[in-house]
C-alpha cells in the first residue's frame, strides 16, 4: 500500500438489508491525505457506504482493502484495523458511564494492555520453544501505558480547550463539546483515516461552527478524511474530492470547484439547486 | 381476651431464658447468607445468559448456547422453587454423588440458579435498553465486542436495572422461607420451633414478620443509596 499511496481500496462493494439493495457495486480508492466529502439525498446510501468502510455494517459482497488486508473478510481481525480507522458519529456515542478523559484513554489503555499481555505470552512460548523466533524484550509496563495515555488525552483536551472538563461526564457537555471530544477520542488511537458520519447534523446551529473548525484543523494537518455531511460550505472549502451518491451508486465524482460550479448529472444538478 | 401478656411472657421465656435467640440469630444469618450468595450467583449466571442471548447469531455456537439458555430459563421459571429445592436435595445432587452437602449450601446453589434465570431476563432488557451507539462507539475505536460489553454496555445496563435487581433481592430474601423443606434453619424455622415448644404461635410469627419487614426496609434503603451513587454520572 505504501508504494501507491492508496489507503483504502473499495472493490465491488454491495450492501443489502434484506431485499433492499442500499449499495450497488461501488468502486473507489481513497488516497493518503485525501478529504473525500460524500453528499447526496437522504436514503442514497451515504451513511451505509461510510459504515461499510470500517465494517460497522458488514458488506454483503465486495472487498475493502486497508492496511494490505481485505477487511470485509470475516476472518480478518477487524479490531486491529479499526484502531487505525477512526469514526465520528452523528450522535457522538461517547461512553456515558465514563468521564471525558476516560473516554479518550479507554481504548489506548485497554488495547495497550492487551498487546502487552500478548507480547509477554508470545515471549513465554518462544522461551519454551513452542513458538519460533527470539523473544522480544518487553519495554513498557501497564502504569507506563496508562501514564502515556493520560498525558496524550490531556494534550488532546488542551487542543480543543476542554481540559477543565476532563473529569466531567459527557451528559454535562454541550453538543458541540461532545462532538469535539468524540473527534479527539478517535484521534487518541492515532488513526490513518477518520470517517465522519454527519458529524454536525445533531447539533444546534450555533455549535456547528466549532466542530467544523476542528475538522478543518485536522484537514490542514494532513489527516485523511471521509466525510458524510450536508454542510456544503465545508465541502466546498475542505474537500479534495466530492462524491455525489444517489440510489446506492456514485453518480458523480469531481473536485469541489467543478462539482459545485458545473455539475454533470441531472440528479446532481437537481440536488444542488435544492440545497444551495 | 387473647391474654397478650401471657403470650409475650411465654415467648420471652423461650427467647431469652431458654436461649432461642441464638437459634433466631442463626436463622437470620442463614436467611441472609442464602439470599446474598444466591443473588451473587444469580447475577453471574444471569449476566452470562443475558450476554449469550443478545449475542449476534450468525454462527452456530451462539445459536446452540442460546438454545441451551432458553431451556435453562424455561426450566427454572416453570417450576416452583420448593420443587427445585427438593429435586436438587433429594435427586440431582445425590445422583451426581454429592450426598453430604449441608442444606444451606444446597439452598445457596438452588436459589442462585433460580434467580439466575430471572436475572437473565432482567439483565437482557437492561442490555437492550442501552443505546446501540454505545456499542458502536466502543467498536469504532478498535475495542472488541467483549471488551465493549464489559466496560461500557454492562455497567450502564446494571445502572438501568438496579431498581429491578433490588426487587429480585427482596423477593429472594422472602423466598428463602421455604428452605426448611430441606432442613436448613432460617428465620421461619427458628420461630416455628419457639412456637411449637409453647403451643403459642401468635407472638413468634408476629415478630418474625416484623423482622422480615425490617430486613426488607434496610435493603430498600441500601438500594436507594447505591442508585443515587450510580446516578451521579447522569446529572451534574
Amino acid at each position: 500500500m505504501t508504494e501507491n499511496n492508496n489507503l483504502i481500496e473499495v472493490k465491488g462493494l454491495c450492501k443489502s438489508f434484506g431485499d433492499n439493495k442500499v449499495l450497488k457495486d461501488i468502486n473507489t480508492t481513497i488516497k493518503k491525505g485525501e478529504k473525500v466529502v460524500v453528499i447526496g439525498p437522504s436514503g442514497s446510501g451515504k451513511s451505509t457506504f461510510l459504515r461499510c468502510l470500517n465494517c460497522m455494517e458488514d458488506p454483503t459482497s465486495g472487498s475493502i482493502i486497508f492496511g494490505g488486508e481485505n477487511i470485509a473478510d470475516i476472518k480478518v481481525d477487524i479490531n486491529v484495523h479499526r484502531q487505525k480507522m477512526g469514526m465520528v458519529f452523528q450522535h457522538f456515542n461517547l461512553f456515558a458511564n465514563k468521564t471525558v478523559i476516560e473516554n479518550i484513554m479507554l481504548a489506548p489503555v485497554l488495547i495497550g494492555k492487551k498487546n502487552l499481555k500478548k507480547q509477554k505470552r508470545d515471549n513465554l512460548l518462544k522461551k519454551l520453544h513452542l513458538k519460533k523466533g527470539e523473544p522480544v524484550p518487553v519495554t513498557t509496563t501497564l502504569p507506563e501505558i496508562k501514564e502515556k495515555a493520560r498525558a496524550n488525552a490531556v494534550d488532546l483536551l488542551k487542543r480543543i480547550g476542554l481540559e477543565e472538563k476532563a473529569d466531567a461526564y459527557p451528559s454535562s457537555l454541550s453538543g458541540g463539546q461532545k462532538q469535539r471530544v468524540a473527534i479527539v477520542r478517535s484521534l487518541a488511537m492515532d488513526p490513518e483515516v477518520i470517517l465522519f458520519d454527519e458529524p454536525t447534523s445533531a447539533l444546534d446551529p450555533e455549535m456547528v461552527g466549532e466542530v467544523l473548525e476542528l475538522m478543518k484543523e485536522l484537514a490542514d494537518q494532513g489527516m485523511t478524511m471521509v466525510v458524510v455531511t450536508h454542510e456544503m460550505g465545508f465541502a466546498r472549502e475542505v474537500a479534495t474530492r466530492i462524491v455525489f451518491m444517489d440510489e446506492g451508486r456514485f453518480v458523480e465524482e469531481n473536485t469541489p470547484e467543478k462539482f459545485f460550479n458545473n455539475p454533470q448529472s441531472p440528479r446532481a444538478i437537481d440536488f444542488l439547486s435544492k440545497v444551495l | 381476651m387473647l391474654d397478650f401478656d401471657v403470650k409475650i411472657a411465654k415467648f420471652l421465656e423461650q427467647f431469652i431464658d431458654k436461649g432461642a435467640y441464638a437459634n433466631v440469630l442463626e436463622g437470620l444469618r442463614n436467611t441472609m447468607i442464602i439470599a446474598v450468595a444466591g443473588l451473587v450467583i444469580g447475577i453471574l449466571i444471569g449476566t452470562l445468559i443475558a450476554i449469550v442471548r443478545v449475542l449476534p447469531k450468525y454462527r452456530t455456537l451462539p445459536r446452540v448456547l442460546d438454545g441451551f439458555c432458553s431451556f435453562y430459563v424455561g426450566l427454572f421459571r416453570g417450576t416452583p422453587i420448593v420443587v427445585q429445592l427438593l429435586v436438587f436435595y433429594y435427586v440431582v445432587l445425590p445422583l451426581m454423588g454429592f450426598t453430604r452437602l449441608d442444606s444451606v449450601t444446597v439452598a445457596i446453589i438452588v436459589f442462585g440458579m433460580n434467580s439466575g434465570a430471572y436475572i437473565s431476563e432482567i439483565m437482557r432488557s437492561g442490555i437492550l435498553s442501552v443505546d446501540p451507539g454505545q456499542m458502536e462507539g466502543g467498536r469504532s475505536v478498535g475495542l472488541g465486542y467483549g471488551a465493549t460489553m464489559m466496560k461500557i454496555v454492562i455497567p450502564q445496563a446494571v445502572k438501568n436495572i438496579l431498581p429491578t435487581l433490588g426487587n429480585e433481592f427482596i423477593a429472594l430474601v422472602k423466598e428463602t422461607s421455604v428452605v426448611s423443606f430441606v432442613g436448613a434453619t432460617d428465620l421461619y424455622k427458628a420461630f416455628r420451633s419457639i412456637g411449637s415448644r409453647t403451643y403459642e404461635y401468635m407472638v413468634p410469627y408476629l415478630i418474625m414478620a416484623m423482622i422480615y419487614i425490617g430486613v426488607v426496609c434496610i435493603i430498600t434503603l441500601g438500594i436507594k443509596l447505591m442508585e443515587r451513587r450510580l446516578r451521579k454520572g447522569d446529572r451534574k
